[in-house]
């Protein structure tokens, strides 16, 4: 499984990478939206899952995932949104930027790598 | 290996300090009345990063102080809280509370003082908007490894071993469309049901039209599961946990039953896999990943700013490595020479390439480890607001050059010479606001924090327009503390000085502040630490300006190799002011040992290198080669060094004595000439105090010359 995952914060990165790739997971990492979408390009075969955080300089994590869902080639892949908040306010918007589902910071390791296998079937 | 947890930790609070920067900017410029919607947006995001590092760590306080900190920013951001000058000395507050708050964390320590106060002051201003939403701080256990999931196959044979009365759970499932423009597959979802337990799946196709009138961007499949769970104390949350995601997006139903075994269904055990066939509405299939397409829309935003972090251990080495190549290529160009090639030659062409080659890497090396002071002023922010607040004065910081780039440890070590210089300008230097508006001022005093780049030094300088200092009474201090002799006559750059001796104080009261039993020696101990000077230029009623000068560099130094008692010495160059022959020095005669050799019209008391450095004297110097170096090591006052002889000037590679020796006086380091010897580096004010001329200044040095 390859996931490419985007948070501004290099705590956060680290985290997320240690947990992954603890399961195998190879990772790609990305510092913010505008980043996210470079990063992306570059990656062949594409990833099988995105995850993203949402407050970010340049490109937020929805305004992301809007760029990403805009792209047929792109659309099918699964994003988990990043985030703090854990409202029903949050999910709703995640989920009309067209997000997948979300993780809630700070995450528990074996979650998230649960969480990336549900949507991935992986 | 060291727990990668640690690492990340570590890195945590590296973050935390860049955080903190980018806080304390928006805050600044927020309270500059220059901030705009990208300025609050960095704040709040700071502060929620932050919050969520520390919530990884489980560091309660932090988090709660970070949660109230955000949640406040977040009505700032989004307009329901009211910007005023109130709200920002509150917002400064809190970011230096969290400033502490990280500290403590670090050091793995909790607040011993209580701030609740401040936070439900954040509280208190935030409640007009709603709260951002719930956060609990998790601990999250690395270490242990979740266990492995079981394969589906295992869990199928553990459920044949299952009681007879068996819990089977029947899910009705269907799909909305949304469900799968979200990145959903319910193929994924079953899947990760297989792993609960034995699964059978029958497909629903009553409401799918016929192919004409197939919309494929409808949803018009259902399925129906029956899973047999593995583990019988399987819960309804479990199986929602899976479709957690798909909330809000399906039509789904769970029902749970007992059902005897024999009532079980038949397993169609290949079915899974292929009854789930791509519904209707699936997304277009992932295009061949051969070419990947630049998704639609996306501008080419401005390329992140390319770093890497490198370990500073392997930046030193190569700084080291450098230094040894500047020797090599030093003695290399001794040898050349000796063996008699002159200046026409390819080999001396070549050499010249290797040294103009020598220096760029050197330069390029250094400026690696070189860093703005930026980072260090903003910090200045704070000492600012807090000394201000302990003195009861106004004071408006203005920063000048924090773009100029020194050396990382450089900049680390200023921290503590800067932050009190800066308290004693506020303290000692500026009025109170009433005694400003009586001295006709502005009641906000201003101290000016400015860096600049003078070839290859640093001026950092700390500018106040204050009163100025009082001579008079530094003066009668001094007296007082026996540091000079009643009645001694004192030029006034000579008075300021006196600020520098150990033990004086100006304040007759310790001050609270800048007080604390510490002068300005300990300043002018650090930053000739720094291989630096510090100055000190004042007037009355208009201000004073204290300055440091700082080498760009810790590594590589200019100087001036001379002969003194058969011993090779490096004179830093920056000290020095002038040179002259002996022969064409105008020297005076004092009495015994005391010479004064006159510079620029002014006599200024002499010493001799080797006596001063405690060499027995020598006598096999040709008297031609003799020569007076005339010195002033900025904080001190100038005086003539003899030597035996001049023998070049260029830059040498500084190596440090201080883990095999200790303090050497009168050395600062030691550097290996071009033809491998060793020399010790002079350090002239040392060298000037042990030759007692840093003590109470002498009457000789008032001679105007006559001649």
């Amino acid at each position: 499984m390859k996931v490419l995952a985007i948070d501004d914060s290099r705590t956060i990165r680290d985290m997320v990478k240690l947990a992954l790739s603890r399961e195998g997971i190879e990772i790609e990492l990305a510092e913010d939206g505008h980043h996210g979408l470079e990063v992306l390009e570059t990656l062949d075969p594409r990833p099988d899952a995105i995850l993203t955080d949402v407050n970010m300089p340049r490109l937020d994590g929805f305004g992301f995932i809007n760029k990403v869902r805009e792209n047929p080639i792109y659309a099918g892949i699964p994003i988990l949104v990043l985030t703090t908040e854990s409202a029903k306010a949050m999910k709703q918007r995640a989920r009309a930027a067209g997000a997948t589902g979300w993780i809630v910071k700070p995450f528990d390791p074996a979650r998230l790598v649960g969480a990336l296998r549900t949507v991935t079937g992986l | 290996m060291s727990d990668p947890m640690d690492t990340i930790r570590a890195g945590f609070f590296e973050e935390c300090g860049e955080l903190m920067e980018v806080l304390e900017a928006g805050l600044l410029a927020l309270q500059d009345g220059t901030s705009d919607a990208d300025t609050i947006a960095s704040i709040f995001r700071a502060v929620h990063s932050v919050k969520g590092g520390a919530g990884a760590f489980d560091m309660a306080s932090l988090v709660a102080f970070a949660h109230d900190f955000e949640t406040l920013l977040d009505g700032v951001r989004s307009g329901t809280v009211a910007q005023s000058p109130a709200l920002v000395a509150t917002l400064l507050r809190a970011a230096d509370r969290l400033s502490d708050l990280i500290e403590l964390s670090r050091d793995g320590r909790e607040p011993t003082d209580d701030f609740d106060e401040l936070a439900a002051h954040l509280r208190d201003l935030e409640t007009a908007s709603p709260p951002v939403g719930d956060f609990t701080p998790v601990a999250l256990d690395f270490g242990l490894d979740p266990d492995p999931e079981p394969e589906p196959a295992e869990q199928a044979a553990a459920a044949s071993d299952a009681p007879q009365d068996m819990l089977t759970w029947q899910i009705a499932f269907r799909p909305h469309s949304e469900l799968f423009s979200s990145g959903n597959e319910p193929l994924f979802l079953f899947r990760a049901l297989a792993v609960l337990g034995r699964i059978a799946v029958s497909i629903d196709d009553s409401a799918l039209p016929n192919l004409a009138n197939l919309d494929p961007d409808l949803a018009s499949l259902a399925w129906r599961i029956t899973l047999i769970p593995s583990a019988n104390d399987l819960t309804e949350t479990e199986i929602e946990a899976i479709f957690e995601f798909a909330e809000d997006l399906c039509d789904i139903t769970l029902e749970c039953a007992m059902a005897p075994a024999s009532v079980a269904p038949a397993w169609p055990d290949a079915q899974l896999p292929t009854t789930t066939a791509p519904p209707a509405a699936a997304p277009p299939p992932p295009a061949s990943p051969a070419k990947p397409v630049p998704p639609a829309g996306s501008v080419t935003p401005p390329p992140a700013a390319k770093t890497i972090r490198v370990d500073l251990d392997r930046v030193d080495r190569l700084v080291n490595l450098v230094g040894e190549l500047v020797i090599s290529q030093s003695m290399l160009a001794r040898s050349i020479s000796l063996a008699g090639h002159d200046g026409q030659s390819d080999i001396m062409d070549g050499l010249d390439g290797l040294q103009q080659l020598t220096r760029d890497i050197q330069d390029s090396v250094m400026s690696i480890r070189a860093q703005p002071v930026k980072s260090l002023f903003q910090r200045m922010t704070r000492i600012v607001r807090e000394a201000a607040q302990a003195t009861g004065k106004e004071v408006r910081l203005e920063v000048v050059g924090e773009g100029t780039e020194i050396d990382k440890t450089v900049v680390e070590r200023l921290a503590d010479p800067l932050t009190h210089m800066i308290r004693n300008a506020i303290d000692h230097g500026l009025e109170s606001p009433a005694e400003r508006l009586a001295a006709g001022k502005p009641q906000t005093g201003i101290v000016r924090l400015s860096a600049a780049q003078q070839s290859d030094r640093v001026v950092i300088e700390v500018t106040d327009d204050g009163r100025g200092i009082d001579r008079g009474r530094v003066l009668a201090r001094a007296v007082a503390r026996g540091l000079v002799e009643p009645d001694t006559r004192l030029e006034t750059h000579e008075i300021d000085r006196l600020l520098f001796r150990p033990g004086f104080s100006t304040n007759d009261e310790v001050s609270q502040l800048s007080g604390r039993g510490v002068g300005l020696d300990v300043v002018q101990k650090a930053i000739r630490d720094l291989n630096g000077v510090v100055s000190i230029a004042s007037e009355d009623g208009i201000g004073c300006s204290m300055s440091a000068s700082l080498p760009l560099t810790l590594a590589i130094l200019d100087g001036m190799v001379v002969t003194a008692a058969n011993q090779r010495m490096v004179i830093p160059l920056s000290a020095i002011v002038e040179t002259q022959t002996l022969a064409s020095a105008k020297i005076r005669n004092l009495g015994p040992g005391r010479n004064v050799a006159a510079l620029q019209g002014v006599f200024v008391p002499m010493v001799d290198l080797a006596q001063g450095m405690g060499f027995p004297p020598t006598q096999n110097t040709r008297d031609d080669d003799r020569a007076i170096l005339f010195l002033r090591p900025g904080e001190a006052a100038a005086y003539a060094l003899q030597v035996d002889a001049i023998d070049s000037q260029g830059q040498v590679v500084i190596k440090g004595l201080a883990d095999a020796f200790g303090r050497v006086p009168c050395v600062s380091a030691a550097t290996i000439l071009g033809d491998g010897q060793v020399a010790l580096i002079v350090d002239p004010t040392s060298l000037a105090e042990a030759a007692g001329l840093a003590r109470a200044p002498r009457p000789a040095t008032h001679l105007e010359i006559v001649a």
